[in-house]
């Protein structure tokens, strides 16, 4: 039992000083990093909203905060699994002579991405303001459970990926492909009123729809949506089953490779 | 004598070819008879290799370059795992396969000696503790607040080494650290590392330095293409080395 908890509390050391390198290494301590994280969710939804709503017109209402309360979360989904495909091979040091849980080194990729989040969610309270939305209750346990079902699904997708490209070192690609066919599969850039109503029900095997909507329905409408919650967090689970079993499987032979 | 804290009982280390593989999974589709044919081959680091080392003992390893060495290391650390025969440690292993494992150079100094020491095994509270004294060592207080990358790569060693000097290890794996530094900064890595034999600490010492596995260690061990050739007495092992 003592030592559980002394390893408790040197894992939790680990994982924060590895968080505290990557926030620190990002950024390399400038406040000017933290624009650098608001600013590419900003310009995307800029972008968006001259092509969709300018130009095409899309019947969505409030698109601009629309737009912003799915471009955050995506932004931490996809930086997260961005920076993992090359997270084991850039700490080939780590890996091949010291010898702790490898799963740290993907995790601290993650909170990475997941820290930046949480601190770029004011810019979303000041767009929900201005808009004149009301704040609501649901606000205070919304979003900690939306972020731990958003959470699980990254951290997955994390684990999966960084193990497999340390084998397939051209999964970059394949990578960059998918997330840009989950971006545009996911209801970021368009309401789910939008999609034709006999396809809809295939949005739902996109594990990224569900905490999406979720989302969605908080900053717009100021509710939790339970029963999707429900099935986005299992959805969640499953995904970060599957990636740390294959992480944890493959992790003998990480040295090998490297 | 005393009890072994390590036992390597008929290891063999093989390295599967994943040339294939990692050349991407492209590669790998497109050949994939031939790829998975050549999975299935492996070369071998380490054939049948047994021995002990007893607590408090310091235990040098020589051999050429490739004979697997850092292979042993890696098994005893945990990082690899051995294909067949049984490895048992007892005890806190510091592996010491590199100086400054970790080390990022967009990092400080002192942030640096954070992230080390606890990679190497140390809670935050006691590398915070010792800060002063891991600082004082490496003789670098001019420069610790400076990013890694503005130091010579003599600094960055030093750094390194001052970080294992204030570890607390059961069981110390070296793997060619130990010519670091100028002169003076030699003089007191060997001073730190008599310090741990005298305090009872197991050392296993990869060297290419006959010389200092001949100083240092109580019985040596020299492997020559991936078998044991050699094991016993320092002077003699380190003649049959040199005799071929
Ligand atoms: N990841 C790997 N994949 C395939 N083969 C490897 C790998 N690492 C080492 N080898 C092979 O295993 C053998 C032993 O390597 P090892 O690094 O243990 O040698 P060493 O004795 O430490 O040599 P040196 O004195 O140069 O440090 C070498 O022939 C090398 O080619
Ligand atoms: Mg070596």
């Amino acid at each position: 039992m003592d030592a559980l908890v002394q390893n408790f509390s040197y894992y939790k050391d680990l994982v924060l000083v590895l968080t505290a390198k990557e926030i620190k290494v990002k950024y390399k301590n400038s406040l000017l990093g933290y624009v650098w994280s608001v600013l590419n969710p900003l310009c995307l939804a800029v972008v968006f909203y001259f092509a969709f709503k300018f130009v095409m017109k899309v019947p969505v209402e409030n698109f601009t905060l629309f737009l912003i309360s799915g471009l955050f979360p995506w932004q931490w989904f996809s930086t997260s699994v961005n920076a993992s495909i090359t997270a084991l091979l850039g700490n080939a040091s780590l890996v091949k002579k010291v010898s702790f849980p490898r799963y740290f080194i993907p995790l601290a990729t993650v909170l990475n991405d997941t820290f930046h989040f949480v601190v770029s969610l004011p810019i979303v309270f000041g767009f929900v303001v201005f808009y004149k939305v009301h704040l609501t209750a649901a606000w205070v346990y919304g979003i900690p459970l939306l972020m731990v079902s958003q959470f699980f699904m990254t951290y997955g997708c994390a684990l999966a990926v960084s193990a497999l490209n340390l084998f397939f070192r051209d999964l970059e690609r394949l990578v960059m492909i998918g997330l840009t066919v989950l971006f545009y599969m996911t209801p970021i850039i368009y309401d789910m009123s939008l999609v034709p109503e006999g396809f809809r029900q295939y949005f739902l095997l996109n594990p990224l729809f569900g905490i999406i909507e979720g989302w969605h329905s908080l900053f717009l409408r100021g509710h939790v949506d339970w029963g999707l919650y429900l099935v986005s967090l299992l959805q969640s689970l499953v995904i970060f089953g599957v990636g740390f079993a294959l992480f944890k499987k493959l992790s003998w032979k990480f040295a090998e490779v490297l | 004598m005393k009890e072994p804290v390590i036992v390597f009982d008929g290891v063999t280390k093989t390295y599967p070819y994943y040339g294939y593989i990692t050349a991407g999974l492209k590669m790998f589709l497109f050949n994939l008879p031939e790829a998975i044919n050549h999975t299935k081959k492996s070369f071998t680091a380490l054939r049948e290799i047994s021995f002990e080392v007893c607590g408090g003992e310091c235990f040098g390893v020589v051999g050429n370059n490739g004979a697997g060495k850092s292979t042993l290391l890696g098994l005893a650390a945990g990082a690899l795992k051995p294909d067949k025969g049984t490895i048992e440690i007892k005890g806190r292993v510091s592996p010491l396969l590199e100086l400054g494992a970790g080390f990022h150079p967009e990092l400080t100094g002192r942030e640096n000696i954070v992230l080390n020491g606890v990679l190497l095994g140390m809670t935050r509270k006691r590398v915070v503790r010792k800060m002063d004294e891991i600082i004082g060592f490496s003789e670098l207080e001019e420069f610790i607040d400076q990013p890694l990358r503005t130091y010579s790569s003599g600094m960055v060693t030093r750094l390194g080494f001052s970080v294992i000097a204030h570890l607390d290890p059961e069981i110390l794996l070296v793997d060619e650290v130990l010519a670091v530094g100028d002169i003076n900064f030699q003089k007191k890595c060997m001073d730190k590392i008599m310090g741990f034999r005298a305090n009872g600490v197991t050392m296993v010492l990869v060297s290419h330095s006959l010389d200092q596995v001949q100083r240092l260690c109580d019985r040596a061990m020299w492997i020559d293409h991936h078998e044991i050739r050699a094991i016993g007495e320092p002077a003699a092992v380190c003649q049959a080395y040199q005799g071929g």
